[in-house]
């Protein structure tokens, strides 16, 4: 019965959705109020239908209820209660019941509380949004019902694929797509604005919450993802540009480009066009993602639907939504003023800057990913790209838009002076020239790339507080003090990539139980192996101690785990994490003659990285609610003013 | 108890070394003595995709087939070869999918390398006029 009415329930949301969509379309073309009134309503409805299937699917994955094909074939009855429950999404149909549950959530969160926005561009944005998630609802009910029932009924599931068995799993996927969604909603409002005609500052500013908002989740989102991959896949890297990464990569370049563009349209109202270009690429890219990750295009670990039918489903829903807003902005483009203009050297400057250098690197992120799918398609000659391209490519770029970034927010509005620009900044450059000095006479064997952005970190940091510099610390805006920590988490994940790709040691040894191991300052000493027990996995763990120098002893106990539901063998690598850097150990396979393979890195500050990652998104949050706050303040004050009236 | 689970386990994960004790690779896990031709090889097995596996370099990956083709890299960089000569001597045998790194002078992957050029030179083109020029005496 829970999974019966779990599909009503998602078929009445889909119902609602429709009903939305036509109430929004038919009343702009009428101009009928009360089409205008029943909108909000509906969107709520939907909101909560559709996160009612969703909690029925959780429930169903607790239950383990193996009649249900979607649980039968992803879960297993003896699994850790956190997988049964991230199992739901951890799979085809359930992640995209995921998406439209959030999407439908923020229709419903926007039609209660969005209160700024003109009422015509309001019922747009939903209409938009009801139509955006249309497509994925008959994607749902028609190609992918995760309540499909199973006759008969196994004994028991086949279990989820052991590399996903992970708190990660928890985590990662739900916050990419609440990123994703919120760009949907970004874009949904562009839409909205594109139809309505009404692009200014007041829509840029109910959009950046949504923009913000996004791309706060997917910064976490890709932050989570590099260190899930880095610990879990036991290869201690933590990017490859994978097609997988670049696919969660490319939307928050599009978003990072989106935030700054927005910011010149709500405060100085110029870049319409621009900004609402973006919105449209942002979540084309997002749309992108998705396809490239579900359709089991580029087949890995993440591609649970190698089905050539849902992959032509998506691609059309990809080409009716990117193409449909192509041609919306097409139309509209001319009848949307240019907005106000600036001289090169000014904050906007800086921040067109930003924009174009965050689209060149999109576009060659996009170019590279897809090239080799387009040559196999004309030529049938399979190529490959891979790192060295990408960061050749894009590394540069991505020094001059540190660069451009510890500038910019020294930059007056509108114009400035070069010269007094060069005062402001002359300390942070110092330091970035010392740095390269000491750096190029004390170390050896650092890329040019990872030099250059050792240096420039080192400056970045200094000039990321810059903008509090002689300021009033206590009447400086909360979004301020956003920007300065998202700034500085940027120089903070630069020194960990620089100086992972630089200092990092390995060794490589077949060792028997006894044997030592030397790394850096780091002594291993291998004690022994001995065979665990987990809930539904076994492994053989070798137990070794770690000793930096004459310090204490720590335990360091990597495992080799074989799973009984899925038959397969993962290695779960073992990381002692110090202040100076991470010890990352991994155990291989043994040989006939009693030898273990054993693999050990030491990364020096490579934790740097996910932390730089975090601070960014923290940043994010800052501003957010820095917003949100003035926002809300700014409202009342008026809504008082009109009543003293 | 406990080595009846040792034993239990090794025959799990026995075929799986036996797989990898198959073909002679010496170096597949075995690191050269001379760090800096260790380092050439690395580097060089970082940007060579594992022809087994999906989206992984012979650097990463446990298959047999990777470990063969670390062992072959090692080998040759000892015997004093240059990586790039490596790196074509691969390309020869399994065609420019093996190698993550596409080449210039390609009829097929030149448009790649010129990528950044052509698109930083439209953005800029893009860019060009936007601005309001400054006023003289200011």
């Amino acid at each position: 019965m829970i999974a019966e009415t779990g599909l009503i329930a998602l078929w009445l949301a889909g119902a609602l959705t429709l009903l939305q969509f036509i109430l929004g379309a038919v009343g702009l073309r009428t101009d009928r109020e009360a089409y205008f009134a029943a909108i909000r309503p509906v969107a709520i409805a939907q909101g909560l239908f559709v996160a009612l299937s969703f909690l029925l699917l959780i429930w169903l994955f607790l239950r383990s209820d193996m009649s249900v094909k979607l649980v039968a074939m992803n879960s297993a009855s003896v699994k850790p209660l956190l997988y049964k429950f991230a199992g739901t999404w951890g799979n085809h149909e359930g992640s995209m019941l995921l998406w439209v549950t959030v999407m439908g959530l923020a229709g419903a969160f926007i039609a209660l509380f969005e209160r700024s926005l003109k009422t015509r561009t309001l019922v747009a944005t939903l209409a938009a949004q009801a139509f955006i998630s249309l497509g994925f609802y008959a994607f749902l009910l028609i190609s992918s019902n995760p309540f499909e029932r199973m006759f008969p009924v196994p004994a028991d599931g086949q279990g989820l694929n052991p590399l996903l068995q992970d708190p990660g799993l928890a985590f990662h996927p739900p916050t990419l797509y609440f990123g994703y969604v919120g760009l949907s909603v970004a874009f949904s409002f562009a839409v909205g604005a594109m139809i309505t005609r009404d692009v200014g500052a007041a829509f840029a500013k109910a959009m950046r919450p949504w923009v913000l908002g996004a791309w706060i989740f997917l910064t976490l989102g890709i932050t989570a993802g590099s260190y899930w991959a880095y610990y879990e896949l036991g290869w201690g890297g933590w990017w490859f540009w994978d097609p997988v990464e670049n696919a969660s990569l490319m939307p928050w370049l599009a978003a990072t480009a989106l935030l700054h563009s927005v910011t010149v349209l709500a405060t100085r109202d110029g870049l319409r066009a621009w900004t609402l270009m973006l919105a449209v690429v942002a979540f084309s890219m997002s749309m992108i993602g998705t396809f490239l990750v579900r359709s089991g295009i580029l087949t890995s670990v993440h591609a649970f639907a190698v089905d050539p039918e849902r992959g032509s489903f998506i691609l059309a829903l990809l080409a009716l939504y990117i193409g449909g807003a192509m041609a919306l902005f097409a139309l509209r483009v001319g009848t949307v003023k240019e907005g106000s203009r600036f001289e090169l050297v000014s904050r906007e400057g800086a921040l067109v800057a930003n924009n174009l250098l965050l689209s060149v690197i999109l576009a060659l992120v996009f170019i590279g990913t897809l090239y080799p799918l387009f040559v196999e398609a004309i030529t049938g000659d399979k190529l490959s790209v891979g790192p060295p391209y990408f960061n050749l490519a894009t590394g540069p770029l991505a020094l001059m838009l540190v660069a451009v970034m510890a500038a910019g927010p020294l930059l007056r509005w509108r114009r400035d002076n070069p010269r007094t620009l060069l005062n402001r900044i002359s300390i942070p450059i110092l330091i970035t020239a010392a740095s390269l000095f000491a750096l190029a006479l004390f170390t050896t064997g650092m890329s040019i790339l990872s030099l250059l952005g050792m240096g420039l970190a080192a400056g970045v940091a200094i000039a990321s507080f810059a903008p509090l510099w002689k300021r009033n610390l206590r009447r400086t805006p909360m979004h301020t003090y956003g920007m300065v920590i998202a700034h500085f988490g940027i120089a903070v994940a630069l020194v960990g990539m620089a100086s992972e790709a630089s200092f990092t040691e390995e060794k490589l040894v077949a060792a028997t139980p006894g044997d030592e191991i030397v790394v850096n300052n780091w002594k291993l000493k291998f004690e022994a192996i001995e065979p665990v027990a987990g809930p539904n996995w076994t492994a053989l763990e070798s137990r070794i101690t770690a000793q930096y120098g004459d310090g204490a002893l720590h335990p360091i106990n990597p495992q080799n785990r074989m799973f009984a539901a899925a038959q397969t063998q993962t290695s779960e690598a073992a990381l002692l994490t110090r202040w100076n850097g991470q010890l990352y150990v991994v155990l291989g396979d043994g040989d006939s003659e009693g030898r273990w393979q054993i693999r050990v890195w030491w990364k020096p500050f490579v934790t740097l990285i996910w932390y730089g990652g975090i601070l960014v998104a923290l940043g994010g949050l800052l501003a957010m609610v820095g917003r949100l706050r003035r926002g809300y303040k700014q409202r009342k004050q008026r809504e008082f003013a009109e009543a003293m009236l | 108890m406990k080595r009846l689970l040792i034993l239990v386990s090794i025959c799990l994960v026995a075929p799986v070394a036996a797989q990898t004790s198959l073909p002679p690779a010496p170096y597949a896990d075995r690191q050269l003595d001379d760090p800096q031709q260790e380092a050439a090889a690395r580097d060089l097995m970082e940007e060579l995709r594992c022809l087994k596996c999906q989206s992984q370099s012979i650097a990463d990956s446990n298959a047999p087939m990777a470990g063969d083709m670390r062992s072959q890299v090692r080998e040759k960089i000892a015997a004093g070869e240059s990586p790039e000569a490596v790196r074509s001597w691969l390309v020869e045998r399994y065609g420019n999918w093996v190698s993550y790194d596409p080449p210039i002078a390609s009829v097929v992957t030149w448009p790649l390398w010129i990528a950044p050029i052509v698109l930083l030179l439209a953005a800029l083109w893009l860019a060009r006029g936007r601005f309001r020029k400054p006023k003289d005496g200011e």
